[in-house]
């Protein structure tokens, strides 16, 4: 058996090299923004502007000179940034999921009046655009004094739709009706059968529209730009995109900034380029639910 | 589960009665279960879009105040160039940036699906990261490698004896945004068609090559009709978000000076009306209209292919 699969194994090997090449080139591109920002934040601003090769490093690597410069910059607001998305992400991506786990449970093992019209009305607010709704939230936070506070940033990220249909079609399949009603039998309330039946069976769907929303949110640049003055409450897509906005507006002034806006970059990618690393196994399977049905 | 369960050989009265009770308890923990996320629905999704029709059909001038429109908001919106000229863009932009990413995801998929080593895992990994990178920093990663000041082109095309193009010039900058978006979300809908090749049962591609298939032809009449609803769900995903376009090119328009103006998406027109110009009222107009215009183009589409196992049937 073990003989057979390696031999099988080695021939799939030969048989497809020129697959194998052809992903080694898609490899090279998906990659190369990557490599570049991880050179060039090595780079001071003469390396940076120098003419040498924008691929490969100087002989004087500073990262650390780097590092030091981006949590001073601005009395350390950078650090300030990261707190901030890390806050958003988090509140708003488990408050949504919280949310998406009840109310999908709720559509798929309980036959309630108006269900399927609420259903229905779920079904299309998948297709509404998010950002169609930025500025009339906004507005609408503006006359309640929300504006320019965290709760304008994590209030809307708790509408996630997407992820009530996701939960709803995995435990529709996932926790059988026959083992919801063998608990009742045994006596147990409606919130036990949900937490101590119900939701271990849906582990991996949450994990997924965890991860989901918390990514969503981590990502969001449109809502916090619009809901946000005070940079102190900026997260860091917002407060990158504001350095980036006044670096390239004055050329010659800004060009220190951009070794700190390259190091930025770099920095704010790494917690989630770290998660997805290790939650594979979770998020592979989870993101095919919707697809398979 | 409800009319089995309750039914049992006995007179009819009392059945009902159960069955009543059973059905109020549904009624009752249903909505206890809906309920948090229907008041987030309705305060945050209900209640923001009527107010955008609600200020859509109003007209706020210096002199003379808040007036009743009605829909003088809309024929200013459809007759204005540069909101026109905002959804010729996001079309045409969708019209090839579509089945470019679905012909990108698929294929590396297939690759994928065909190749089972080691490096083949890793790649599946390393193709799906850009997914974790927020579009903005996404489009700023590649803002510095089209720059003219630091970036690599010159380098690269310089080295089989090109001119290196300039992908934030007013011709180019389609090709340098379509470029950015495909490589940020071709690895998330690749993991999506991969997990659909993954469901399907091997047994089948050992019955076609038995009966003479190739493996294009196992690819196109056994694979790819059975990932259709992944497929499906995909491109419903890309027309979502390519008309609402905002990120990628409100952060290049710094870098790409002229080539982007604040109109050129109609969401940046939105935003530009609305928090550059405190015109709400426009901008609202301009926001329902396009929530409108892709609902109604999705809600098409779906109906188009509701037949072949669409998500939504």
């Amino acid at each position: 058996m073990t003989t057979l699969s390696a031999s099988r194994r080695s021939t799939n090997r030969r048989k497809h090299l020129p697959l194998q090449v052809l992903l080694g080139f898609l490899l090279v591109y998906f990659l190369v923004p990557f490599w570049w920002v991880i050179v060039n934040s090595s780079k001071d601003a003469a390396g940076l502007f120098g003419g040498t090769s924008s691929l490969w490093f100087t002989s004087d690597i500073d990262y650390w000179g780097n590092l030091v410069d981006l949590f001073t910059y601005q009395n350390g607001i950078y650090a300030r940034w990261l707190l901030n998305s890390a806050l958003y992400a988090f509140v708003g991506g488990i408050g949504a999921t919280i949310l998406a786990v009840t109310a999908g449970y709720g559509f798929a093992k309980f036959r309630f009046r108006g269900r399927n019209f609420s259903f229905a009305v779920l079904l299309g607010s998948v297709m509404v655009p998010t950002t169609a709704l930025v500025i009339p939230t906004f507005i609408l936070f503006s006359q309640l004094g929300l504006t320019n506070t965290i709760w304008a940033v994590i209030l809307p990220t708790l509408l996630n739709p997407f992820g009530v249909y996701l939960m709803h079609i995995y435990t529709r399949e996932a926790v059988p009706d026959e083992l919801l009603d063998a608990a009742r039998v045994d006596g147990a309330g409606e919130m036990r059968t949900f937490l101590q039946v119900s939701l271990p069976l849906m582990r991996p769907a949450i994990v997924t529209v965890l991860l989901l929303s918390v990514v969503a949110s981590w990502n969001n640049y449109f809502l916090p730009l619009a809901m946000l003055s005070d940079n102190r409450l900026f997260p860091v897509t917002v407060g990158i995109g504001m350095w980036q906005g006044i670096a390239s507006a004055n050329n010659a002034g800004g060009t220190s900034l951009w070794s700190v806006i390259i190091l930025g970059s770099l920095v704010s990618v790494i917690p989630l380029v770290i998660a997805f690393l290790t939650l594979q196994k979770y998020w592979q399977g989870g993101l095919s639910i919707g697809s398979l049905k | 589960m409800t009319v089995d369960t309750a039914a049992q050989p006995d007179v009819a009265a009392p059945r009902r009665h159960h069955r009543r009770r059973r059905v109020n308890k549904q009624n009752r923990v249903g909505w206890a279960f809906v309920a948090p996320f229907a008041i987030v629905f309705i305060a945050l999704l209900v209640l923001p879009l009527f107010y955008a029709l609600y200020l859509s059909l109003f007209q706020t001038r210096l002199i003379g105040g808040t007036n009743f429109v009605l829909f003088d908001n809309y024929i200013k919106a459809f007759t204005d160039e540069n909101f026109l000229d905002g959804i010729w863009f996001v079309i045409a932009f969708s019209a090839v940036l579509i089945p470019l990413q679905m012909i990108v995801s698929l294929g590396v998929a297939l690759i994928l699906d065909a190749v089972v080593t080691r490096f083949a895992r890793f790649s599946r990994l390393m193709i799906f990261l850009p997914y974790a990178i927020p579009a903005v920093i996404g489009a700023l990663m590649w803002g510095f490698l089209y720059s003219k000041s630091f970036g690599p082109m010159a380098e690269i095309f310089g080295a089989f004896g090109m001119a290196g193009p300039d992908f934030l010039s007013r011709e180019l900058i389609f090709f340098g945004l379509l470029n950015i978006v495909t490589w940020q979300w071709a690895g998330y809908y690749m993991i999506i068609i991969y997990a659909a090749l993954q469901g399907i049962d091997p047994t089948l591609y050992e019955a076609a090559r038995i009966d003479g298939a190739s493996g294009w032809q196992i690819n196109l009449r056994i694979k790819i009709p059975l990932i259709a609803p992944a497929l499906v769900l995909i491109l419903v995903f890309a027309l979502i978000g390519t008309l609402q376009f905002f990120n990628e090119p409100q952060i290049l328009r710094y870098l790409a000076s002229g080539a982007i103006p604040s109109d050129f998406t109609p969401n940046m027109y939105a935003y530009q009306q609305a928090f550059a110009l405190a015109n709400y009222n426009y901008g609202s107009a301009i926001s329902f209209a396009l929530g409108a215009v892709v609902f109604v183009c999705v809600y098409i589409f779906m109906f188009i292919t509701r037949k072949r196992g669409s998500f939504l049937a």
